[in-house]
């Protein structure tokens, strides 16, 4: 019954896929196949009844918009105050769990994991911050780097994400992460902030990091929460946002390039 | 900033994603959910769209994962049975005669009766006109996982539809 036609090329004649040649042969063959023929023509008849049933909705009003705006700050104030507390909880019960790491001397995978950890927690108690995300604001890009610089012991570059559509909005102080013996004085750690036109913050976090232990881009997730790090030089380096990894592997490529000119 | 596209070029694709969300999902209000979730994926996600490909065809993946997502979650979608009570479009204008009607509503219900999978493929390609290859690309499968589920939703639906016919035809199929 189906001899000497496939069903692709059966498919292709019903939704107009085939030119009128092959359209001449394929209605020989029908003429002969019955059968093939009704088939052909009840997917035809069921295209049409689809088109009959649904096309009317492309001509119906509709309220959809395409919020262009972040939505953290259209958010109503409830939510937005819902949303830090969630955040304070999770970081809180956070830091609770994973301390234990940070007793593991500074250097191998444990060490290493808790950068990426570090820079989620602290992600997600400023990115949602809206009137203080940084504790120095980009306009003052100059003081913001010589203070941290000092703070680190290390000069610090802050990269330009602006190609990315990402502007510095400033950047603050963390302490060193928790269970760091005092007397190991170690530096605290720096957090810098970048913001999209959509509103959508991206941190990079900077510490630093025992010598010699540079590594390739590790990637780790927490819930929408990417984070991609590596350790460079003396300091290690986290960039973290509620992007997807292909996102942020684009972003970090680019930081990774700033600071290595 | 992000290369993509405006505003104004998905505004205008709403119309289609409405007609194919509708179709699925078989309910105006799960419809539109799904559009408006995907509107606001594809907005943020636009960086990604390469601008020398089919906006369309992008936005309906964003969209099948969106769906696909709320089905894991499962986030209430509607159920089959509600594609009967409210499946197509608001009432036809015109004065379709009661056999076009009949059609429309058997077609209603046997889409609701499709395999979700056979479902999405015979509509990504008999109602959105979509290539095949256009079609595998949306749905992440191979090409030729489409041409197999678009032969059994095809026979599956006319089958379906056949048996309605006899119904309303007081009439049972002799086979």
């Amino acid at each position: 019954m189906r001899k000497g036609l496939s069903e692709e090329i059966l498919h292709a004649y019903v939704d107009g896929g085939l030119s009128s040649d092959e359209r001449g042969a394929v209605e020989a063959h029908l003429a002969l196949h019955p059968e093939t023929a009704a088939r052909a023509r009840a997917w035809a008849t069921q295209n049409e009844t689809l088109h009959r049933l649904f096309d009317p909705v492309l001509d119906e009003p509709h309220t959809l918009k395409i919020e262009t705006r972040r939505r953290v700050v259209v958010a109503p104030f409830f939510w937005r105050n819902v949303a830090a507390l969630a955040a304070t909880l999770v970081a809180g019960i956070a830091v609770g769990f994973v301390a234990h790491d940070y007793w593991v001397p500074d250097s191998g995978p444990v060490a290493r994991a808790s950068i990426a950890r570090q820079a989620i927690l602290a992600h997600t108690a400023y990115a949602p911050e809206v009137r203080h995300p940084v504790e120095v604001t980009a306009r003052e890009e100059q003081h913001l780097l010589a203070w941290l610089s000092k703070r680190l012991d290390a000069p610090l570059k802050a990269p330009s994400l602006v190609q990315s559509g990402y502007q510095l909005l400033g950047g603050r102080l963390l302490p060193a992460p928790a269970g760091t013996s005092i007397a190991a004085k170690a530096s605290p750690v720096a957090l810098l902030m970048y913001e999209n036109a959509q509103g959508k913050r991206l941190s990079l976090l900077v510490r630093r990091e025992a010598p010699n232990t540079d590594t390739a881009f590790r990637f780790t997730q927490d819930g929408h929460t990417s984070v991609f790090y590596w350790v460079d030089g003396p300091f290690g380096y986290a960039l973290v946002g509620d992007v997807s990894k292909d996102e942020l592997a684009v972003l970090a490529r680019v930081v990774y390039q700033q600071l290595n000119p | 900033m992000p290369s993509g596209f405006t505003v104004e070029q998905l505004q205008v694709q709403i119309p289609r994603l409405r007609r194919y969300a509708r179709a699925l999902t078989g309910s105006r209000e799960a419809a539109d959910d799904l559009v408006q979730d995907a509107l606001e994926r594809a907005w943020t996600k636009r960086a990604l769209w390469r601008p020398d490909s089919n906006l369309r065809a992008w936005l309906f993946a964003v969209m099948h994962n969106v769906f696909v997502n709320g089905i894991k979650r499962a986030r209430p979608m509607a159920s089959l049975d509600a594609l009967n009570e409210d499946g197509g479009a608001e009432p036809i204008a015109g004065n379709a005669s009661a056999e076009t009607d009949a059609a429309l509503r058997e077609m209603s219900a046997a889409l609701a009766q499709l395999p979700m999978e056979q479902r999405q493929v015979v509509l990504l390609v008999g109602l959105e006109q979509l290539t095949y290859a256009e079609a595998a690309e949306v749905l992440e499968v191979p090409i030729g996982t489409v041409m197999s589920r678009l032969s059994r939703g095809r026979d599956r639906l006319r089958q379906l539809l056949d048996e309605s016919v006899d119904g309303r035809n007081g009439l049972r199929r002799v086979k």
